[in-house]
């Protein structure tokens, strides 16, 4: 059985999982096709009537449009906003998160391949990196780097490849032992050829694995990282900066204007936590989190 | 062990070097402070001034130089917002923020290991179940979703706690603390609450599987045939074997813990270190954000060292070296 059908077959006998796979797959399209599904542009100034500011959910505004889940302080739909929140949100998660499972793939195979000390280098910087908790590097970062979306992709770049470069690692070490190492490089083939034609596709069910769960926590450092004012720019803003923007209105009981982006937010990590639980139990049942 | 303490330091010294040269020229970096500290409307001549009374205007090897020299000193800067030395105000706050991570840390011990105990003790039951769903559930849940729910909940609608501040504050053995009022007390159960649920989930499950594995021994089986009470064996014989993983944790959390409390103070108003580096960050008063990384990576260095220690002392088998 390839790997392609035991994932299937995993997720088959799951129906949990399942769902949570449907409900990523709904969240990834709603925001891919936000401008269309979106009943209106939250950006566009222009289309915002300040008359139906903070409009309870269901409110229908003077000119006749129903805001499903109510207003903001400008009189924005929230469901448009949280669409396209949506869109900034797994935009910098999965943006990050494919760079950094790059980086830090191709330093932990380097290291794993070569030995010596390459190895203890990138494994020293890896030890470093995981030894102060990621939040508060990524804070620094950002207050080393200043603020805007690029920016915060930069720092969870930084925060992340050490958990890939670490994972893959140990994956390689133990494949390079394996015989078909030893006949690619006995036929003489280069290093680069045997690294990532023969090496690179045996340690990738791991770095899935990893990918998928450090994804999820992409979007939730980014999400905490807006909130507090250091992240994405307000022209563009994420789940978490609609969810500190709602913040002021909360105490006063405007509920909807945060509450509705957080259960956005809380599901997205959610559900992919999920799947990516369910992906370590099919394709590594040892792998550590 | 005194060699490996001294050579643990100096590594330790090393590792403070290489970052107070990194957050230096990161933070220099950033812009320029005097935009920001000096009224738009300030002559040019007053702007000069400014620049020369704050040292901005040396080139940067020597701030760093005199910054260093200083920082040997314990003099890391006078804050250009509050006009105090940068590591007085870190230190001032310092309390605030301990208090709040000691709480949480309690909490999350407390509640944790007997949860996570009961849990694994009858492994797969209907209880053992809620309470992993509950474990993942408060991985995924985002620290400062967290918080705001427990201000919606029981600040807003059900009214019984405060919002956020710290409260009035008494005095303990001499140390300003919260625990001393119940004014005080009232306001540190959210933030405390808030900071513990992610430290819970761990304890939670670390509790359950060592209690698993540790319930299948045979040292359990032989204290049965010796006919100890059940609650002996649990509570003394499996709560010992359980403990050494979760003191690493827990330990190593510890530092962890101090980071979140950034995302929590900021939630909280609560007056600590963490919403000082957020105010710091945001008008660039770099010398308060080199201070605070100092005193951070100081804290992470000496929490590691406690906890190889206590490890070695309660598991003698374990021998401190170096483990790389």
């Amino acid at each position: 059985m390839n790997m392609r059908q035991q994932v299937i077959e995993g997720f088959r006998q799951s129906p949990f999982a399942l769902a949570a796979c449907a409900v990523t797959a709904i969240i990834i399209l709603s925001a891919i096709f936000a401008p269309w599904l979106a009943p209106q542009n939250p950006y566009d100034l222009a289309a915002l009537e300040i008359m139906d500011n903070r409009a309870a959910p269901g409110h229908v505004g003077v000119d006749g449009m129903r805001y499903l889940l109510g207003t903001d302080g400008q009189g924005r739909d929230v469901l448009s906003a949280m669409l396209y929140g949506l869109r900034t949100s797994l935009g910098v998660g999965v943006l990050a998160g494919l760079i950094a499972i790059a980086v830090g793939t191709a330093l932990g195979l380097l290291a794993a391949y070569f030995g010596g000390w390459v190895d203890a280098l990138v494994m020293r910087i890896v030890d470093l990196m995981l030894g102060f908790p990621t939040i508060l590097v990524a804070l620094i970062l950002l207050a080393i780097l200043g603020q805007g979306t690029d920016k915060v992709i930069i720092a969870l770049v930084l925060v992340q490849w050490s958990y890939f470069a670490r994972t893959v690692r140990g994956t390689a070490l133990a494949e390079r032992q394996k015989e078909y190492v030893e006949a690619a490089r006995s036929l003489g083939l280069s290093h680069r050829r045997v690294v990532f034609r023969h090496l690179l596709p045996n340690c990738l069910p791991p770095v899935i694995v990893v990918g998928t769960i450090q994804i999820a926590n992409a979007i939730s450092i980014e999400a905490t990282l807006s909130f507090l004012g250091l992240g994405v720019p307000i022209t563009e803003p994420s789940l978490g900066l609609l969810i500190a923007n709602g913040y002021q209105y909360l105490l006063s009981g405007l509920y909807w204007i945060s509450v509705y982006p957080g259960l956005l937010l809380l599901v997205t990590i959610f559900s992919i936590n999920i799947v990516g639980d369910r992906l370590r139990e099919i394709l590594n049942p040892r792998l550590q989190r | 062990m005194t060699v490996f303490i001294v050579r643990r330091l100096l590594q330790s010294l090393a590792v403070l070097l290489v970052m107070s040269v990194i957050v230096f020229a990161g933070v220099f970096a950033i812009g320029n402070p005097v935009d920001i500290l000096v009224p738009p409307d300030a002559t040019q001549a007053d702007r000069a001034a400014s620049i020369e009374a704050l040292g901005l205007d040396k080139p940067l090897l020597t701030q760093y130089g005199r910054f260093l020299a200083n920082a040997a000193q314990g003099d890391l800067g006078t804050s250009f917002i509050y006009n105090q030395p940068s590591i007085d105000l870190i230190l001032s706050r310092m309390p605030a923020t301990m208090e709040l991570a000691i709480c949480a840390m309690v909490l999350a011990i407390f509640l944790g290991i007997p949860l996570g105990m009961a849990a694994g003790m009858k492994p797969d039951s209907m209880f053992d179940r809620s309470v992993m769903t509950g474990s993942i559930l408060g991985f995924s849940l985002p620290n400062f979703w967290q918080g705001m729910m427990l201000i919606m909940i029981f600040a807003v609608f059900l009214g019984w706690l405060p919002s956020g501040g710290r409260g009035e504050t008494g005095v303990i053995l001499g140390i300003e603390t919260s625990l001393a009022t119940w004014d005080g007390i009232r306001h540190l159960i959210l933030p405390a609450l808030n900071l513990a649920l992610f430290k819970l989930a761990l304890v939670v499950r670390l509790a359950r599987s060592g209690t698993r594995e540790a319930m299948l021994q045979d040292y359990v089986k032989f204290a049965r045939a010796k006919g100890l009470k059940r609650r002996r064996i649990v509570g003394v014989h499996v709560l010992k074997n359980i403990m050494l993983p979760i003191i690493t944790v827990v330990g190593m959390e510890f530092g962890s813990l101090i980071a979140f409390a950034v995302v929590t103070e900021t939630i909280f108003s609560w007056p600590g270190m963490g919403k000082l580096i957020i105010d710091s960050i945001n008008v660039l008063d770099r010398p308060v954000i080199v201070a605070y990384l100092m005193v951070i990576v100081v804290m992470f260095i000496v929490i590691n060292l406690l906890v190889d220690l206590l490890y070695s002392v309660v598991d003698p088998r374990v021998r401190l070296q170096d483990a790389r």
